[in-house]
């Protein structure tokens, strides 16, 4: 192991202090005691037994958590199958204008996004709620998931479902039983992908929120409006472990996943006894 | 002809289990396969044999069902198999790749295929314990694929593929990624195989050495075309044309043009100012066409003194010498500037030393040694 300059351990501290310094400060003072956000006054979990009492918070993180997990669940299915069809497809006509097209949500300002959303739903008279966020967030979340789910699926060797085809499986069969198991990896990854982009949504959710249904970012931004109370702080922490907890578990699957990978092809590189 | 030996090809009563007929496949402009016809009988260890992009994976993918003919009819058996999709063929098919399923076991990769076919449970353990005694696997059933060496990795894909008991067994360059001592070895082991499970075996290889070892017939191809279809005897002793001649195995190719001496003898005329050399021909040349004599290495001796009684003796000077250890290839060049390769078989462990580099030698065949080819 090289030894670290003095140059070295200074940038690192430096770039990660800015990067993280913000949330260190936001998790000690949901810890605070004190009524006053800024001003230390001892160790307490208050907050988090206030924030279990506030009826508002808990109903956004509700329809938080239920939105995320039903966009990030079809997301995924849709992203999958367009991932496959666009990998798989074959040549036909306008297939690269069709992955081009798949990939611009990516890059397009949320604020469009979210305001084309809402013509949408005010232009076939969908009442605002808990439906028009999941299908605001399944449009977005789907492009991530096809693109996590392409990159895979580009490397798949496919004379492993020519094969499944030649042992007598359906096409759907081959699906089920040798690609998706083997492209399982990136489908989990995308999906928790999927889900922390539609937990931390502030900007699409705003537009397609209705009164009936505000999400927990929604409600977050309204509060801190009013003034940061340290139960903000609270919540705020939780939701960053759980991002933290989702993040780890993405990257987790993907390089143990890959691992493998690189130890399957390694070892049919090597053809010995 | 003798019951033992097997050659349903001469028998015209016999129908082919496959049948190509005037087949041709395109690739948008491409074409893969070109109006070609063949006949590949049951039990027949049959070997497409051509250089890449010949069209070979082309047929044997036709064959699997992942591609269609353009035009022209496969038959399996009689039944045209172009509308029958590639799960409802009797046909299996062993990947280059070897195609396993990583995240399966040894023994779920063999018995993938029978559970497609809703066989009981007794009996799909029954067939793969078989395969797995079949192919000296049974230690290795419950490893994953990426767990065992290249060697038994290729016998899982055969195992596999075998499972099911098709008609009619692909084999894409099946020994592709192994060493040469292992691909000996399981050359002689798919045979043993093939005997022992009466299956036909159409194999896929761009390796002569190898298509000549498994095969009961050889189809060289080229360019999409079969250019011959024989047993590998037949394909080196009297190949049709000179790319066969020149695609197996080593050759000297001597450009002359004919005269009939006689029944099937002809006199060569290769060179201006040299006597013509004598080759016999079963086929008939016209006076003064243009042919080509093809003689194989080992069947031109080489000497130091002019050979008696020698229907062929040239006379030339030693350019080169390639000592293989069982053989040596003496590469003499001829007045004229042609260079023929001899080749004499190492018999004795002390080697002759009275030829050498420079040396003028003379070569000499018989009226046999050569195949007179019009192209």
């Amino acid at each position: 192991m090289k030894r670290m300059t003095w140059f070295n351990v200074t940038s690192l501290t430096l770039g990660f202090a800015f990067l993280y310094l913000p949330m260190i400060i936001l998790v000690i003072y949901s810890f605070n005691a004190s009524k006053l956000v800024t001003v230390w006054a001892g160790f307490s979990t208050r907050w988090y037994g206030e924030l279990l009492q506030n009826e508002a918070f808990l109903n956004a993180a509700w329809v938080t958590i239920k939105v995320a997990v039903i966009s990030s669940s079809i997301a995924t299915v849709l992203g999958t199958m367009a991932a496959y069809v666009l990998v798989r497809g074959g040549r036909f006509m306008g297939r690269t204008l069709f992955s081009g097209m798949i990939y611009a949500p990516l890059v397009m300002p949320e604020v469009i996004t979210g305001l084309s959303l809402l013509l949408l739903f005010i232009g076939i008279g969908l009442d605002r709620g808990v439906l028009t966020i999941v299908l605001a967030h399944t449009t977005f979340s789907m492009c991530y998931v096809s693109v996590v789910v392409s990159s895979r699926l580009v490397s798949f060797d496919r004379s492993l479902e020519e094969a499944a085809l030649d042992l007598g499986s359906s096409p759907w069969e081959a699906f089920r039983l040798v690609t998706l198991p083997i492209i399982a990896p990136a489908v989990i990854s995308g999906w928790l992908l999927a889900f922390t982009l539609s937990l931390d949504d502030l900007v699409i959710a705003s537009f397609t929120a209705g009164p009936s249904a505000t999400t927990l970012p929604i409600k977050i931004f309204s509060a801190v409006r009013l003034g940061v109370s340290p139960e903000i702080n609270a919540l705020s922490t939780i939701m960053i472990a759980i991002v933290t907890v989702g993040v780890i578990t993405a990257s987790l699957v993907s390089k143990r996943s890959s691992l493998r990978a690189q130890e399957e092809t390694r070892a049919a590189e090597r053809p010995t006894t | 002809m003798s019951p033992t030996v097997f050659a349903p090809w001469n028998n015209p009563d016999e129908k082919p289990l496959i049948r190509f007929k005037n087949v041709t496949k395109k690739f948008g402009e491409f074409v893969a396969i070109d109006d070609l016809s063949l006949d590949i009988y049951a039990q027949e260890f049959f070997a497409l044999l051509g250089p890449s992009g010949c069209g070979k994976t082309t047929m044997m993918r036709m064959l699997a069902g992942f591609e269609n003919p353009t035009s022209g009819r496969i038959e399996l058996a009689g039944q045209d198999i172009a509308p029958v999709p590639p799960n409802k063929r009797a046909v299996n098919m062993m990947f280059q790749s070897y195609a396993l399923f990583p995240h399966l076991s040894i023994w779920d990769n063999i018995a993938f295929g029978l559970r497609r076919d809703k066989m009981s449970k007794d009996a799909i353990e029954a067939r793969v314990a078989e395969m797995l005694k079949l192919t000296r696997l049974e230690k290795f059933a419950r490893r994953k694929p990426h767990q065992i060496s290249g060697g038994q990795r290729q016998r899982v894909a055969l195992a596999r593929s075998l499972a099911k008991a098709p008609k009619l067994l692909l084999l894409d360059e099946p020994l592709g990624a192994l060493d040469k001592k292992l691909r000996q070895d399981t050359q002689f082991e798919l045979m043993d195989i093939q005997e022992s499970t009466g299956t036909t075996f159409v194999i896929v290889t761009h390796d002569q050495e190898e298509a000549m070892t498994v095969a009961s017939r050889v189809a060289v191809m080229d360019e999409g075309r079969v250019i011959q279809v024989a047993t590998p005897a037949e394909i080196y002793e009297a190949p049709n044309s000179v790319y066969v001649a020149d695609f197996i195995g080593d050759v000297n190719i001597i450009k002359a043009s004919t005269k009939a001496i006689g029944q099937d003898q002809y006199h060569l005329n290769w060179i201006e100012g040299q006597p013509p050399l004598t080759a016999t021909s079963a086929l008939p040349f016209s006076e003064g066409q243009q042919a080509h004599l093809a003689i194989r290495p080992e069947k031109i001796k080489i000497s130091t003194d002019r050979p008696e009684d020698a229907p062929n003796a040239l006379q030339g000077k030693v350019l080169d010498i390639a000592y293989l250890g069982n053989l040596s290839t003496y590469h003499v060049e001829l007045p004229g500037g042609q260079v023929i390769k001899a080749q004499t078989a190492n018999t004795r462990r002390i080697a002759r030393r009275d030829i050498t580099w420079e040396d003028p030698v003379w070569i000499s065949w018989s009226a046999t040694a050569g195949v007179l080819l019009a192209q």
